[in-house]
C-alpha cells in the first residue's frame, strides 16, 4: 500500500516546528493542519487575510466573511488577526512566514515547481503560490508520485510553466520522501511496499539515496 | 456634507465609461461589492478592464460582467471557479493578465500611493516575468512590476460614515482597502453606514480621502463557496 493523503500529511507534519507560522495550500496540505506531532502548535497564515486559522465552525456557525484561501468557511484562534492582501503577502514575501506546503502537477529535480497552469487545457491561475514559494524560506511539495495517467510528476525538467524556480526543499509523494539537495534529489524514505528501483522507474528525475535510518513510517 | 448617494445605479453609469479600467475588491465571493457590480452590469459599459483577484464564479459577482460580455481583459491571480470564464479565455475572446496575488495586492497598494512600481522577486523564471525589467540586488534577481491605477474602484466595506471612512469585517478586508486607494475615484459599499455618528478614528482602516461616494448595501444573505462545517460535541448545544 501506498502511502494515504493522510500519511502523507503526517510526514510533512514532522518537518513543522513549535511555534512556526505555515501556510498550507489547497488539497492534502490543508490535511496537514490536523497531523501535527504531539507538543507542535503552528501558527496557520490564510493569504486572504488571517494569521491564525482555527477548525471549521460548528454547524450554523459559518460566517461568509470568514474564510481561508480555500474559500472554505473557518474560525479564528484566539490571538488572531486579520488584515489587507498587501499585508498578507509582506508577511510571505518578506520570508516571515516560515513555512509553505503546496502541491504540484511537475516538481523538478532541482526543486522548480509548476502547479499553476495547463496551456490550452486548464486555466486557473497561480494565486499567492509564486510569492509563497519565492518568498518562504521552506516549501514543501505533497503530491501523488505520478498524474493520473501514471506519468511521472518529478521530472528532470518542468514542460509546464513554473510558479517558480528552484524553491522547493522537500518532496513528499504517495511513496516516497526526497530532499531537493544544491546537486539534485536525495532519496531519505520510501513507503514500505516499493523499493529504489520500482522508485526509478516512476520518477523522471534521477535521485541519490541517502536513507534516513531514523525513519519510521507513518 | 455627506458622501452617502442614493442609488448605486445612477453613480456607477455616471462615472464608468466603455473601455474603463474598473479594480474591483474581494477574494473569492468573500467581500464583493454586490450591489456595485450590479450596478456596473446594468450600465452596459463595454470595453472594460477588470481588475480583481477572483472572477466571480457562473453567475455570482463579476461572473455576471463576462456573461453580459463587457470585459475585453482582465488582471486576476485566479480564476479556477468559473467556467465561462475559462472558455472565453480559451477561445481568446478574452485577454487575461495573470498576476500573482501578492504582486496584484502590491501593485493596487503601488499605485494608490504613487509609486510607479516596484522590484519583486514574486515570479522571477517564470512567464509572469516574461517581457519585464530585470534588477540584480545583492545578489538576488528581482522583477519589475507596475503600480495600477483605475478609472474607478469599487469596494466593499463592512461599515462606513459620512466623511468616507471604512471599516471591514474579518476576511472580507482581502484587497478592498487596497482597491480604495487605486482609484481615480472610489466607491464603497457598507452594510452599516454611521452617518455622522462617525467611525472612532483609531480603528479606521481606510481614511476617507481615499473614497469618494458611499452606497449602502441591500440586505442579503452572503454567499459561501466552500460551506465547511464540523459536528457539535455531542451533549454542547
Amino acid at each position: 500500500m501506498a502511502w494515504t493523503r493522510e500519511d502523507m500529511a503526517t510526514l510533512a507534519g514532522r518537518d513543522l516546528q513549535d511555534g512556526q507560522y505555515v501556510n498550507l495550500g489547497i488539497g492534502i496540505p490543508t490535511l496537514v493542519a490536523n497531523h501535527l506531532p504531539e507538543g507542535v502548535r503552528v501558527t496557520l497564515q490564510s493569504e486572504n487575510g488571517l494569521l491564525g486559522i482555527g477548525p471549521f465552525p460548528f454547524e450554523g456557525e459559518e460566517d461568509a466573511d470568514l474564510i481561508n484561501a480555500g474559500k472554505q468557511t473557518v474560525t479564528a484562534q484566539p490571538g488572531s488577526s486579520f488584515f489587507d492582501s498587501a499585508t498578507s503577502f509582506a508577511m510571505i514575501r518578506g520570508g516571515h512566514v516560515q513555512t509553505a506546503i503546496l502541491g504540484a502537477l511537475q516538481v523538478s529535480g532541482h526543486g522548480d515547481l509548476a502547479n499553476w497552469q495547463i496551456p490550452g487545457k486548464l486555466v486557473k491561475g497561480m494565486g499567492g503560490a509564486m510569492d509563497l514559494v519565492a518568498g518562504t524560506p521552506h516549501v514543501i511539495v505533497l503530491t501523488e508520485h505520478v498524474s493520473k495517467d501514471g506519468t511521472p510528476k518529478i521530472v528532470t525538467h518542468c514542460d509546464l510553466p513554473l510558479t517558480g524556480q528552484r524553491c522547493v526543499d522537500k518532496i513528499i509523494t504517495d511513496l516516497a520522501v526526497f530532499d531537493v539537495t544544491e546537486d539534485g534529489l536525495v532519496l531519505r524514505a520510501h513507503c514500505a511496499d516499493t523499493n529504489i528501483d520500482d522508485l526509478r522507474a516512476v520518477t523522471g528525475a534521477p535521485f541519490a539515496v541517502d536513507l534516513d535510518p531514523e525513519f519510521v513510517g507513518p | 456634507m455627506t458622501k452617502l448617494r442614493l442609488s448605486a445605479t445612477e453613480l456607477v453609469a455616471a462615472h464608468v465609461f466603455d473601455g474603463a479600467t474598473v479594480a474591483v475588491g474581494g477574494f473569492g465571493l468573500s467581500g464583493n461589492p454586490t450591489d456595485l457590480i450590479h450596478a456596473l452590469r446594468d450600465s452596459g459599459a463595454k470595453d472594460l478592464t477588470i481588475v480583481s483577484n477572483n472572477m466571480g464564479v457562473d453567475g455570482k459577482g463579476l461572473g455576471l460582467l463576462i456573461e453580459n460580455k463587457q470585459v475585453t481583459k482582465v488582471v486576476s491571480s485566479y480564476v479556477g471557479e468559473n467556467k465561462l470564464f475559462a472558455e472565453e479565455f480559451l477561445s481568446g475572446a478574452l485577454e487575461v493578465e495573470f498576476a500573482p496575488q501578492g504582486t496584484l495586492a502590491e501593485r493596487m497598494r503601488a499605485g494608490g500611493a504613487g509609486i510607479a512600481g516596484f522590484f519583486t522577486k514574486t515570479g522571477v523564471g517564470t512567464p509572469v516575468a516574461e517581457g519585464k525589467q530585470m534588477q540584480v540586488f545583492d545578489g538576488e534577481e528581482f522583477v519589475l512590476e507596475r503600480g495600477i491605477v483605475a478609472d474607478l474602484s469599487l469596494v466593499k466595506a463592512h461599515r462606513g460614515d459620512a466623511e468616507g471612512n471604512l471599516v471591514y469585517r474579518h476576511t472580507a478586508r482581502n484587497f478592498n482597502p487596497l482597491v480604495a486607494t487605486c482609484g481615480r475615484v472610489t466607491i464603497a459599499e457598507v452594510e452599516v453606514y454611521e452617518g455622522e455618528t462617525y467611525i472612532d478614528p483609531d480603528i479606521v482602516v481606510t481614511p476617507g480621502i481615499f473614497v469618494q461616494h458611499v452606497v449602502l448595501a441591500t440586505p442579503r444573505v452572503k454567499d459561501i463557496e466552500q460551506r465547511t462545517v464540523r459536528p457539535r460535541p455531542e451533549g454542547k448545544a
